[in-house]
């Protein structure tokens, strides 16, 4: 009861480490759960399901666009691939690839983010327009620039949606260091000439992490849906294996038709996105206390 | 206490915390009369704050009035439905908050925000009646009545005038009580030097009865004809103030008086141990018992009734005669030691400007620190005590002119300073909410310096936080907690463990003790003097309390504007102020003696 705490006194209100209670006070509101088993649903699917699909990514098992295939559940696809089994194979890049290219957008946006609010002189000004440039532009459309330009294999498409989401990370974690700064421990650390690096990871870092983890879940749903894109733009690893994103570009002309080529695939990066994007604003509104007198949201 | 009839009559006020048993303030009854000002006296979650919004009959979110009445007139508050205590509030019984800064409201103009009381109250006939009220209410609190003035907005307003401003809604409807919560903490000695006499002088001029919430004893002292003292949630002494102050006869009132500074003739300040119960753990017996000096076992079976010990003066304690006749005596003065000035001084400044961007905020600052000397430097805000402490200590890089340490002078960031000098120069920041770093625990927080400068490794580092910790009284068990499970003082206590444990020479200290309550502030005072004696430490003392100057240091500096207007021996320039400035401070300072003079002649 937190309402509680605040009249009675401080040493009652907090006798936990923040981070570690954020994440569990997160965990006892609905949305976060159900977003959580969402993401987690999903993920079995990618994960298992290359071991347990019927046929291969790539075996034609009947004529195409039919919906009556023995042996293919779900049908077959616009040239004659079983659609549960391509369903079940498709999932696993395009979660690598998101997660691997939100890490490095993370990562890379935190330090520059760290930086610029820690220098507060031209330094922070110089990275900080850097970010805006970037930010000028759509996501997609500097990623398809690089895709085009480079060519569609896994590291430029971690590295195109990787950097693209680097300042908004950034943005995120200066606007949260910058009062941080301003504290009083900072100056203490300075003034025994704690190194600037030490200064940066172990006095402002773990005081920005609660944003920073609603920011992480928020970038990871934008990640997995722009990756789906450019994979029905065409931009995929390998063009002739199953994604989710590929099967909706190639079987979106007979929706009409046979529509579980396209539905299934949706159906998993709408779940997933939805998932993430709970657990996000799970912990955003643990972070705020919002909802946790109620325990539920 | 006068035979007219009260205009305020509190019975039995229980307030609890919603949804649980746990009380926050209990059994609470006084009365206050037309024109009389109530100091209700407390540190820090004793419930005074509470017990003032109750008057209002309003509690704070997580809070419930659970029983007891408030009466005023013939109204009791706590009968009334929300929408007529609303109409009551402003009107009958009004409130003055602590911060008028975030009171007022930033977006609207004073000039509206005055008049929108008397619009909502309906005061007087017509707009015209209203807009000459406006204009007396800032004659009454002193301020210019002109359109231009009124015109203002909050922040274009000093602290002391948005206090008025506070204080000329509280009284615009002729409230018959008010309740001022803390309206000087945050302001200078001298505004609220005047703030505190408008209040006097309103309160009696229009008989409102004022309820003066305050944690300074010595505020409350001078303004208030009866006091109250609360701990754990109850009164525990109430009687007129100069009966308090020579013949307090509750042990925890007596403590708190000898846990404040004197400005005449200083004095070591004896803080006290432990502190006080958060409801829910609050002991059967008296709250006040495990900390007390005079406990016997009778005072843990039952709560002491307040009782009558002399006429109006009530105690809740029940060795109360006993403790009335030892009541404090005033303790000798501090052994000064006055071969200092001999030596080579530890820190010596040489014209040294400061300031920010292009405006300069000190001014050609000569000053010299002697080996073992404490050397308070006083001021109020905004006078630049705290843009020189940190001058010295290497955190404000934008100054120029000489600071020599041992001879050799400093490089203007700590950073750039050689390990050996930013390991000998230590400083203590003002508020330990902000020094410590939430995320990291008491040992990372008092071991870091010793990463830092590689003097001590491995299972040696421990040891040496354990014995910095006990070193300023706290034990080795706090090493593992993290500052949010820590109060305010032992907070700071950690702040200096780690400075101490640099093994430094120089300690500056930078108001350390203003964010704390008087007990609290006494035992750091006491600490960092003992500190001072047995290490051989100098210190630079920032604070902005003239008398906690008479318990800690040898010499004073005084500044103003950037300068420094005086210098000298403690004794000397608090006694015979030489600079104009100093007199004018040392005159606005409420001081316990003072408040002990009046009252024996009135």
């Amino acid at each position: 009861m937190a309402v509680v705490s605040q009249v009675i006194t401080p040493e009652v209100l907090t006798t936990r480490r923040p981070t570690g209670a954020l994440l569990r006070s997160s965990l006892r509101l609905r949305r976060t759960q159900i977003g959580l088993g969402l993401v987690l649903f999903i993920l079995a699917i990618a994960i298992i399901g290359p071991h347990v699909a019927p046929h291969s990514g790539s075996d034609f098992v009947g004529t195409p666009n039919s919906t009556s295939v023995p042996g293919a559940l779900f049908g077959t696809d616009h040239i004659g691939q079983d659609v549960w089994s391509r369903f079940l194979h498709g999932g696993l890049t395009i979660l690598v690839l998101a997660a691997a290219s939100t890490a490095l957008g993370l990562v890379l946006g935190i330090v520059v983010g760290l930086i610029a609010a820690y220098s507060r002189n031209v330094v922070d000004d110089i990275l900080m327009r850097l970010m805006d440039v970037i930010l000028a532009f759509p996501q997609i459309m500097l990623a398809l620039v690089a895709i085009a330009t480079v060519g569609p294999n896994p590291l430029t498409i971690i590295l195109a949606v990787g950097l693209t989401t680097t300042p908004r990370v950034a943005r995120v974690t200066r606007g949260a260091s910058q009062p941080v700064v301003e504290r009083d421990f900072v100056a203490a650390a300075e003034a025994i000439g704690v190194p600037r690096f030490r200064i940066l990871l172990s006095e402002i870092f773990p005081n920005v992490l609660s944003p920073l983890l609603v920011e992480a879940s928020l970038r990871l749903t934008y990640a997995i849906g722009l990756i789906a894109a450019l994979a029905f733009l065409g931009f995929t690893t390998n063009p002739g294996a199953a994604d989710w994103g590929l099967m909706i570009q190639e079987n979106y002309i007979a929706l009409t038709v046979q529509p579980w080529g396209v539905v299934l695939p949706v159906a998993a990066i709408a779940l997933l996105t939805v998932g993430t994007g709970l657990v996000g604003d799970g912990i955003a509104r643990a972070a705020a206390g919002i909802d946790r007198s109620r325990g539920a949201g | 206490m006068t035979t007219a009839r009260p205009a305020i009559v509190v019975d039995r006020l229980q307030i609890g915390i919603q949804g649980s048993g746990l009380d926050i303030v209990n059994d609470l009854s006084f009365s206050i009369a037309p024109g009389e000002v109530l100091g209700l006296v407390g540190e820090s979650g004793s419930g005074k704050t509470t017990v003032g919004l109750a008057l209002l009959g309003h509690a704070r979110r997580g809070a419930e009035i659970k029983g007891g009445s408030v009466r005023i007139g013939d109204i009791d508050v706590l009968e009334l439905d929300m929408a007529e205590r609303q109409r009551l509030r402003g009107r009958v019984i009004s409130y003055v908050p602590q911060d008028p800064a975030s009171a007022l409201n930033p977006a609207l103009r004073i000039g509206t925000q005055l008049r929108e009381i008397l619009d909502t109250h309906n005061y007087g006939k017509n707009g015209e009646e209203r807009r000459a009220r406006v204009a007396e209410m800032m004659r009454e609190v002193a301020l210019p009545d002109t359109g231009r003035f009124l015109h203002n907005y909050p922040h274009e307003l000093s602290g002391g005038q948005q206090q008025r401003i506070g204080l000329a809604i509280a009284f615009a409807c002729r409230p018959r009580v008010i309740v001022l919560d803390e309206p000087t903490t945050g302001l200078d000695v001298t505004t609220q030097a005047h703030v505190l006499d408008t209040v006097r002088d309103l309160a009696t001029a229009h008989g409102v009865a004022a309820l003066y919430v305050s944690h300074d004893l010595a505020v409350v002292g001078t303004l208030a004809s009866r006091v109250a003292v609360m701990y754990a949630g109850r009164i525990i002494e109430l009687g007129p103030a100069g009966e308090m102050f020579q013949a307090s006869s509750h042990p925890y009132t007596q403590r708190l008086i000898v846990a404040i500074p004197h400005l005449t003739g200083g004095r070591e300040l004896v803080g006290i141990a432990g502190h006080a119960p958060s409801p829910g753990r609050r002991p059967p017996g008296c709250a006040f018992e495990p900390r007390c000096t005079f406990a016997i076992p009778q005072c843990r079976e039952a709560v002491p009734d307040l009782r009558p010990i002399a006429e109006v003066h009530d105690v809740r304690c029940i060795r109360a005669e006993e403790v009335r006749l030892q009541a404090p005596t005033r303790s000798g003065e501090i052994p000064r030691d006055g071969s200092v000035k001999t030596l080579q001084p530890v820190l010596s400044l040489q014209g040294v400007h400061a300031g920010y961007r292009r405006k300069t905020v000190l001014h050609e600052i000569n000053l010299d620190i002697a080996p073992h000397e404490c050397l308070a430097l006083v001021g109020e805000s905004g006078s630049g005590k705290t843009t020189l402490a940190r001058s010295i200590a290497g955190l404000h890089g934008d100054r120029w002119g000489i600071i020599n340490f041992n001879g050799t002078p400093l490089a203007k960031v700590a950073r750039t300073r050689p390990r050996e000098i930013r390991r000998s120069i230590q400083y203590v920041f003002q508020n330990p909410y902000g020094s410590l770093n939430p995320r990291r625990t008491i040992r990372q927080i008092v071991s870091q310096p010793l990463e830092v400068f590689g003097t001590v490794k491995g299972d040696q580092i421990d040891r040496r936080v354990a014995q910095m910790l006990e070193r300023v009284s706290l034990t080795a068990a706090y090493a593992n907690r993290f500052p949010d499970q820590l109060s305010g003082g032992e907070r700071q206590r950690v702040a200096i463990a780690r400075a101490l444990i640099c093994e430094p020479s120089v300690l500056i200290c930078d108001e350390v003790t203003s964010a704390l309550d008087v007990s609290v502030q006494a035992a750091i005072v006491e600490l960092l003097h003992s500190l001072q004696r047995d290490l051989g430490l100098s210190m630079l003392f920032v604070t902005h309390n003239l008398p906690l100057v008479r318990s800690i240091a040898q010499r004073v500096a005084v500044m103003s504007n950037g300068r420094i207007v005086e210098l000298g021996g403690v004794a000397e320039v608090l006694e015979n102020p030489k600079a104009e400035y100093t007199s004018r401070l040392l005159s606005d300072t409420p001081s316990l003696e003072l408040a002990l003079e009046t009252a024996a002649v009135s």
